[in-house]
């Protein structure tokens, strides 16, 4: 027993922290998958290209992630998939990030100046070359900062899973609050596990962009 | 697939549905204000105050940052409930959203105070102004009118987050969509329209946000009216 609760009880909670990660883990993954075309659209020439993807990025980040999940998650039942919570939140967190690190990425490939593209147009590059030899490698440095910092939203965003009654960190120390209640060692301690994972992830990005600004400088 | 999209529900539930919108407002405006308040003093703490003011400040800022709303918010809730004290969900969802709140606008706030120049307040000091009017009069007007955007954005998310309050049994707009979604299972198209309705709020609250910065900088929209003619 620590704090009235007991060894499982707190095994509970550490296997939610599990699914925390698990379901942070999807949301990137699926975010950078679908965010990356986004921020290429986003910062394209044509302008139907930039204004689907903005009106994507406008309907996503204007709607809260719990309603989302809840969109998904009774979208996925009336198509007539009986699948767990876990794709329903990791689908849901997938459409958030990607509109978010859409964005966030947009700017990166937006920072390179222009005449990198005129340069590499000049040597007779195509736009899907240029891209992917001259402008994406530079971006990525510059993407770097904002994007581990956007990590802490993503592992935080992801306790909005409770609505949908996914597993996860928030849900456990929920369910063991219910059984004995204790809510300040329950809370108290989902939410160390909570800036364990998260804190490290802010100091970092924090020290990126430092020695990124001096290095541009 | 052979599942008939129905919107009929709509019809009866309406009056629920207008309720828990204005709830979700109420709760947005109230936590909006108090957070604004809260931040500003923070980063004025952060920035001005004594060495230990500002590690205090600091800490709670980033652990504030660095854990969710939810569990803020049942640490609160059902902490209180569990030392005899009773408050109703509108008010702890009011008070977990400010703190929430403050502690974004402290980082967003100090770092328009940080971009002043010194020698604004070394002008200001030479003409003896005191400490606290260089803050009201020269500091912090810059700093907010600087941040604008990034407040905007900042209170855009608090008002979409005040959608996690149903968890705590407030009465808000997805409360009353799970509530009509469990009398008509149609949970579908009951979030469908509710997710419209809260992207109608995130437009609205951008303007009300853009007639409050006319309003509050107006020196700004003269300088743009006069550079257009």
């Amino acid at each position: 027993m620590i704090f009235g609760i007991t060894y499982n009880q707190w095994f509970f909670v550490l296997r939610g922290a599990g699914w925390t990660i698990v379901l942070s883990l999807l949301g990137f993954a699926g975010g950078t998958i679908a965010g990356l075309p986004l921020a290429v659209a986003r910062a394209s020439k044509h302008r139907l290209l930039r204004e689907l993807s903005g009106l994507y990025v406008k309907l996503i980040q204007g709607i809260p992630l719990p309603v989302m999940m809840f969109i998904v998650y009774f979208g996925i039942s009336i198509a007539g998939y009986d699948l767990p919570a876990l794709v329903a939140a990791g689908l849901a967190m997938t459409f958030y990030s990607s509109a978010y690190l859409g964005e966030i990425w947009r700017g990166c490939i937006e920072s390179i100046p222009v005449t990198q593209w005129e340069a590499s147009n000049c040597l007779a590059f195509n736009t899907l070359q240029t891209l992917a030899y001259i402008i994406l490698p530079q971006a990525f440095r510059v993407a770097i900062p904002p994007t581990v910092g956007f990590l802490v939203q993503i592992v935080k965003n992801s306790s909005y899973a409770v609505v949908i009654g996914f597993f996860d960190l928030t849900y456990s120390a929920r369910v063991i609050n219910n059984s004995t209640f204790k809510p300040f060692a329950v809370f108290t301690v989902a939410a160390l596990i909570y800036f364990i994972i998260c804190y490290p992830l802010s100091l970092l990005s924090y020290r990126l962009e430092k020695k990124l600004k001096n290095k541009t400088n | 697939m052979d599942y008939g999209f129905d919107f009929s529900f709509l019809s009866g539930f309406w009056p629920d549905l207008l309720k828990g919108t204005w709830l979700s407002i109420k709760m947005s405006a109230l936590s909006l204000v108090l957070g604004f308040l809260v931040g500003v003093a923070l980063a004025v703490a952060r920035t001005e105050g004594g060495n230990f003011l500002k590690k205090i400040a600091a800490a709670f800022v980033d652990l504030i940052r660095n854990t969710p709303l939810v569990v803020q918010t049942f640490w609160l809730f059902f902490g209180l409930a569990a030392i005899q004290i009773r408050v109703p969900a509108f008010y702890a969802a009011i008070v977990a959203l400010t703190i929430n709140t403050s502690a974004y606008t402290c980082e967003i706030v100090r770092a328009g105070i940080d971009s002043i120049h010194k020698g604004q307040k070394e002008a200001a000091a030479c003409l003896s102004l005191s400490k606290g009017q260089i803050l009201g009069y020269i500091v912090l007007p810059q700093a907010v009118e600087k941040m604008y955007p990034a407040l905007i954005s900042q209170f855009v998310l608090m008002m979409l987050a005040t959608s996690i309050m149903s968890q705590i049994s407030a009465q808000e707009l997805t409360a009353i969509g799970y509530q009509i979604q469990s009398e008509t299972f149609r949970g579908f198209e009951v979030y469908l329209v509710i997710a419209v309705i809260y992207l109608f709020l995130s437009w609205l609250l951008r303007l009300v946000m853009n007639l409050c910065h006319d309003l509050a900088f107006p020196r700004k929209k003269r300088m743009n009216e006069s550079s257009k003619k």
